[in-house]
């Protein structure tokens, strides 16, 4: 995708939002990228661009401004089964817009798209903060009640819930994700998976 | 007896001297440097921009009440006596403004060998961002 589009002023930045670069190097080694693959231990794109889940893909023109809000779109259709998700819908309409032949969205559907953060999701993510610093400081018995708050307080950002899992020694494909997903099937309305835009042509 | 609270804000942290670690304050003279902000007759100033503040219950003996502080500036303050830690979110207000005049948040981030990138290095081309995770 990267190769054929990179010569039509096209770039991908890849960010791993893992706890270590341990964590993201046999991903970015298989992908063996030739763009910039960034780690994100702080989970600074979550806080400024309000990514609740992974992954997110969004777009942003050659002036620096977002072209598409927070999407989900996977590389490939390994994993369509089980998420519904056609990652060739996302791709289609990417190579359409990077080549000039179609539209990204309009601002103001951009804006209709988003979803801004919450009071709630802001103090999640400051408790995500402290208990991740009282993880690495070696105090992960009292990190835990922090981590508990903060999927209190923002029950859909799985960035916070599936993602402290390493961190809690909780297996992220175990159990406790399981138990995660299998809730987030029951209560679409409140908390879900996946949430890909609602604009598909 | 005096405390050191580290207080975890904007991706870095300071610590801070504190007389009461349940009623956490920040010296006056520290606001401007630790947090960007200036304490006027107005309220609380960065650049030309204030927000009101009940100065009453901001100023205290020892030093500007944090939790006040963060209220004003309607950002999350959540902390941990037992390790004398305090995180200082960002608002939720800001990061919504910034989100929706659709400018893209500039970030530097590290690679795997430590270099850094911004997206702002990009600028001029058409970007897709992915964040994605091993979990």
């Amino acid at each position: 995708m990267y190769e054929e589009l990179k010569d039509e002023g096209f770039a991908v930045i890849t960010v791993a939002i893992d706890r270590s670069a341990a964590d993201a190097r046999p991903w970015i080694e298989l992908a063996t990228p030739s763009h910039p693959s960034l780690i994100d231990t702080e989970h600074l794109l979550p806080d400024l661009y309000g990514i609740i889940n992974v992954p997110t893909v969004i777009w942003i023109d050659e002036d620096g401004r977002i072209a598409r809000p927070n999407d989900v779109s996977f590389g490939s259709n390994k994993l369509k089964v089980m998420t519904g998700i056609d990652s060739e819908a996302h791709l289609k309409r990417l190579r359409a817009w990077v080549r000039g032949d179609g539209p990204a969205m309009t601002p103001s559907e951009v804006r209709a798209h988003q979803e801004l953060p919450t009071a709630e999701e802001q103090e999640a993510r400051a408790e995500f903060t402290l208990a991740w610093w009282l993880s690495q400081e070696g105090h992960a018995g009292d990190a835990e009640r922090h981590f508990v708050r903060a999927g209190e307080l923002a029950p859909h950002d799985l960035t916070i819930r599936r993602g402290s899992m390493p961190i809690r020694g909780l297996n992220p494909m175990g159990f406790a994700f399981l138990k995660l997903a299998l809730k987030s099937a029951l209560k679409r309305k409140s908390l879900y998976l996946y949430r890909p835009l609602k604009d598909s042509a | 007896m005096p405390d050191t609270l580290t207080l975890l804000h904007d991706g870095g942290s300071d610590e801070i001297t504190v007389a009461d670690l349940a009623r956490p304050t920040i010296p006056a003279d520290a606001l401007e440097d630790t947090l960007g902000w200036d304490l006027q007759p107005e309220g609380l100033c960065r650049g030309v921009a204030c927000v009101p503040v009940d100065q009453s219950a901001l100023v205290r003996e020892d030093g500007l009440d944090l939790g006040v502080l963060a209220d004003a500036l309607q950002r999350p303050l959540v902390t941990d006596e037992k390790h004398a830690v305090a995180a200082l979110g960002a608002s939720h207000h800001d990061r919504g403004q910034a989100l929706a005049s659709l400018e893209a948040p500039d970030f530097t981030l590290p690679d795997l060998d430590g270099t850094l990138h911004s997206l702002s290095d990009q600028r001029g081309k058409k970007v897709l961002l992915v964040a994605y995770a091993s979990w």
